[in-house]
């Protein structure tokens, strides 16, 4: 045996004897989700003890340094350890913008003591982290941003408001863009810190969403007093580190879009269940099968194709402007498999309560993806970046 | 298996875009075309192919080949399809020979080295009606003798026109529509009885339909099991729809090449049209397309040694996908040159009629969605 096999074989081996069998059933809705945090209420212990064994080796976040509390593994390793979870159907232990967001940002921008303070922690979902960059005057024109921040010799204040912020207020802590420099030109003045959502100052108002759920915020910052130590890489260059971690929360999100569908079957198989079949097997609605059989294509081609680039990456780098083309084609795939789903379950698929429907979980479901091709930079700000940066074609 | 080209690959990929860009660019087509040659393509740049080992690129080296394996031939392909180049080389050199390295010793000794020097033609005929549909085979094939006799039409054979064989599948028992009482045969040019005439299609190369009437065959022109040739039909079919899918996507990357530098120099309204945000999305979108193209491509030339029991549904994936998006890649070529893109003298119409018959041939969209979707249970 290699390496390799050897690995895997251990893999297989540990993940057989600490994945907890109700941590292997798919997830019915995003109730299911585990965020960690300092006030996370788990749905059940094994679902805590699941985030405990991943974390403590480092498998929350599989390739990030072990001095960092990582995994250590290389690219190799690492999909072998998501190939094996996704033998036995094991469920993510940790959903994070620490470890999709931030942890990728501070690996390459923070200093030595923040990168031993603040990964550790994220990896074993002990501090769950929120996003500070929308403003209601800054969405797509992201550094057009305003919130103030001031030096004030032995610490920064901040003033402001941000919005959209998801999670704001089940968060510990925020990533935030702040404006230092009011005067230089608006990409020259912004810096990125790290704060406590419990500092004084801090203040939340959920926004409730078409899908009737409220996961994020309107966020206020009213003099909030901030530790200097709390910055980022240089002061007045946070554009740059901003749009790295976005290149990251880019791929993420573009990630939803492959296959992994709700309960984890192929969309094809959920319309069999509810639609049935014609003699030959196929399924009954011949139009819809046209359409899911596209997508199935297409989703299958874009998995493929986030293999490839996370393949093509150097090790432990970004994979640039390309993560705008994921998060483009991903999202849109994402929003074409929910409405063939709807369609798929036909009118149970409109159900808003009961059980039958676990409270409309579908129809919810759906609504939420609508915000995949917005959150995080809209389809046509990605479109415009591939055409900037990757196509050149020139600046209209 | 990454899905990344290793260092041999890569080079491999070099060496075919530099001989194809300098010897066989569009413009050899459009000279053959011009011409009105009667193969459609050359043979002394088939000659030349051989002597880098590209026609024998999946023949095994006991018979004079490089056994370099599918992802080498998918690459030769793509730049093939970058280039437009007219040859014989996925009928003979990838489905040919995929067919005869199942066939017996013989057989092997007797066609495997002509293809490997350049010296030998052979085309597969399947189809026989206006879709590709093997299993609706129809041609028959009954005992004879100590053989065969065939009788029916072929049409639309892919470079069969002037080929020293063609390989027949034929029914040998079952109805049409039937995947049972299918069987493979090797029929020689000269065989009596045989006729075939030249067809010519959209994209200027070599197509032929075939009459067989009484061709009487020898017992060891069958290649593999009697009545059970199905199975490798399809295995044939699947390197050539992958291999047309790779063309493909050489065909889309370059039109979407040509296209992004056309509307970076054409100004109107005073400035460029690739400054307009209308035609922007559409590249961008068209870009992201062939990125998909390229991964489904790649893991379909990966799995015929890697997940063998796969690659029907790699082939069925890259051959959808890349026909989708050539077709798209082609309109949006067209469209964004606008007049010019219209002309004959310009390149990309070419482009655009290479890539409507690739989508077509051994399957099309619907054809491999569907197959997909059988294979995915709906
Ligand atoms: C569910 C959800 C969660 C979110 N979570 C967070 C979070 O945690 N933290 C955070 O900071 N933000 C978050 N956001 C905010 C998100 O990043 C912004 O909504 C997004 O960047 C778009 O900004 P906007 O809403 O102001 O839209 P606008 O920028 O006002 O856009 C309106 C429309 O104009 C289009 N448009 C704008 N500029 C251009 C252009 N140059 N060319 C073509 N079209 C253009 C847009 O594409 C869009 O269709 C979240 C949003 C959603 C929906
Ligand atoms: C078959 C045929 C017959 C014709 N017959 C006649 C005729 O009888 N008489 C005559 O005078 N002309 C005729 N024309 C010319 C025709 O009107 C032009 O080709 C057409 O107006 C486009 O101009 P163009 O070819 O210069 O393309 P361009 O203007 O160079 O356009 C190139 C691309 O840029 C796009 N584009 C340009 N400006 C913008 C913008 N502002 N925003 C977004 N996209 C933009 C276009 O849509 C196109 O995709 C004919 C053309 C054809 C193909």
């Amino acid at each position: 045996m290699n390496d390799l096999d050897t690995f895997r074989a251990d893999t297989r081996a540990w993940l057989e004897e600490n994945c907890p069998a109700e941590m292997r059933k798919p997830m019915r809705s995003e109730d299911d989700a585990c965020w960690g945090g300092r006030n996370f209420k788990f749905s059940c212990d094994e679902q805590k003890l699941w985030l405990e064994r991943m974390g403590a080796k480092g498998w929350t976040a599989p390739e990030w340094p072990k001095e960092y509390g990582g995994g250590g593994l290389n690219r190799e390793e690492a999909k072998i350890l998501k190939s094996e979870m996704a033998a036995i159907k094991a469920r993510s232990p940790l959903m994070s913008f620490g470890i999709w967001m931030l942890g990728p940002a501070l690996l390459k921008y923070g200093s030595e003591e923040q990168k031993k303070h603040y990964l550790p922690p994220i990896v074993r979902g002990e501090i769950r982290w929120c996003q500070g960059y929308s403003e209601p005057g800054a969405g797509s024109d992201l550094a057009s941003l305003q919130t103030r921040c001031e030096d004030k010799g032995d610490h920064y204040e901040i003033t402001g408001q941000k919005i959209w912020t998801s999670y704001a207020d089940k968060s510990d802590w925020i990533f935030c863009l702040v404006r230092t420099d009011r005067e230089a030109p608006k990409h020259n003045g912004i810096s990125f810190i790290l704060f406590d959502m419990q500092s004084e100052g801090v203040s939340t108002k959920p926004i409730t969403l078409i899908s009737g759920r409220s996961p994020f915020c309107e966020t206020f910052f009213d003099q909030v007093k901030v530790p200097k130590e709390n910055l980022v890489g240089t002061l007045n260059k946070g554009w740059d580190i901003a749009k790295y971690l976005l290149t990251h929360e880019r791929a993420m999100i573009g990630d939803s879009g492959g296959g992994g569908a709700f309960g984890g079957r192929s969309i094809g198989q959920i319309a069999v269940d509810s639609l049935g079949t014609d003699a030959q097997g196929r399924l009954a609605d011949s139009a819809l099968r046209a359409d899911l059989a596209r997508a199935e294509i297409d989703g299958w081609a874009f998995l493929l194709t986030m293999e490839r680039m996370k393949d093509e990456a150097k090790a432990g780098q970004g994979i640039g402007a390309r993560s705008s083309m994921l998060k483009y084609y991903g999202t849109e795939l994402n929003k074409r498999r929910f409405e063939l789903m709807m369609a798929s379950k036909g009118h149970a698929a409109l159900e808003w309560e009961g059980d039958a429907s676990q409270d409309g979980a579908l129809p919810r479901a759906w609504l939420r993806t609508k915000a995949n091709s917005i959150e995080g930079g809209t389809s046509e700000v990605q479109l415009n970046i591939i055409s900037k940066r990757i196509l050149g074609l020139p600046a209209s | 298996m990454a899905l990344v080209l290793n260092e041999e690959e890569q080079m491999l990929r070099d060496a075919a875009k530099g001989f194809l860009a300098e010897k066989a660019p569009v413009a050899a087509l459009r000279k053959l075309r011009d011409a009105d040659d009667p193969l459609g393509w050359s043979r002394s740049l088939w000659e030349e192919m051989a002597q880098m080992g590209w026609t024998g690129i999946l023949v095994p080296e006991e018979y004079g080949g490089i056994d370099y394996g599918m992802v080498g031939a998918g690459l030769i392909a793509q730049e093939m399809g970058r280039n437009l180049t007219a040859s014989p080389f996925i009928s003979t050199a990838m489905m040919a020979v995929t067919a005869l390295r199942e066939g017996n010793e013989e057989q092997k000794q007797k066609w495997l080295p002509g293809i490997a020097s350049g010296k030998t033609i052979i085309a597969l005929a399947v189809d026989e009606g206006v879709k590709h549909d093997p299993a609706q085979t129809t041609l028959s094939a009954k005992a004879h003798g100590n053989g065969y006799r065939l009788n029916g039409e072929k049409s639309y054979i892919i470079d069969g026109f002037d080929a020293d064989a063609l390989i027949v599948a034929a029914r040998t028992s079952g109805e049409a529509g039937d995947e049972a009482g299918i069987s493979l045969f090797i029929v020689e040019k000269e065989a009596a009885g045989l006729s075939s005439t030249r067809t010519k299609l959209l994209d200027s190369r070599n197509y032929a339909h075939a009459d067989f009437k009484d061709v009487d065959v020898a017992g060891d022109a069958l290649i593999g099991t009697l009545d059970d040739g199905f199975a490798l039909l399809e295995r044939v079919l699947n390197v050539g729809r992958t291999g047309l899918a790779a063309e493909m996507l050489g065909a889309s990357e370059q039109s979407f090449d040509m296209t992004m530098d056309y509307i970076k120099e054409r100004k109107q309204f005073g400035t460029h049209v690739g400054a307009f945000q209308g035609l922007q999305h559409r590249a961008a979108h068209l870009y992201s397309e062939i990125e998909l193209v390229k991964s489904a491509v790649l893991k379909a030339l990966q799995m015929f040694a890697e997940a063998p029991q796969m690659a029907g549904a790699g082939a069925a994936l890259a051959k959808a996908k890349a026909g989708e998006v050539g077709v798209l890649a082609a309109n949006e070529a067209v469209q964004m040159h606008g007049g010019i893109g219209m002309t004959d003298e310009y390149d990309i119409g070419f482009y655009m009629k290479r890539i409507r018959a690739a989508q077509e041939l051994l399957g099309d969209y619907a054809f491999n969605a569907n197959r997909l979707a059988v294979l995915r249970g709906f």
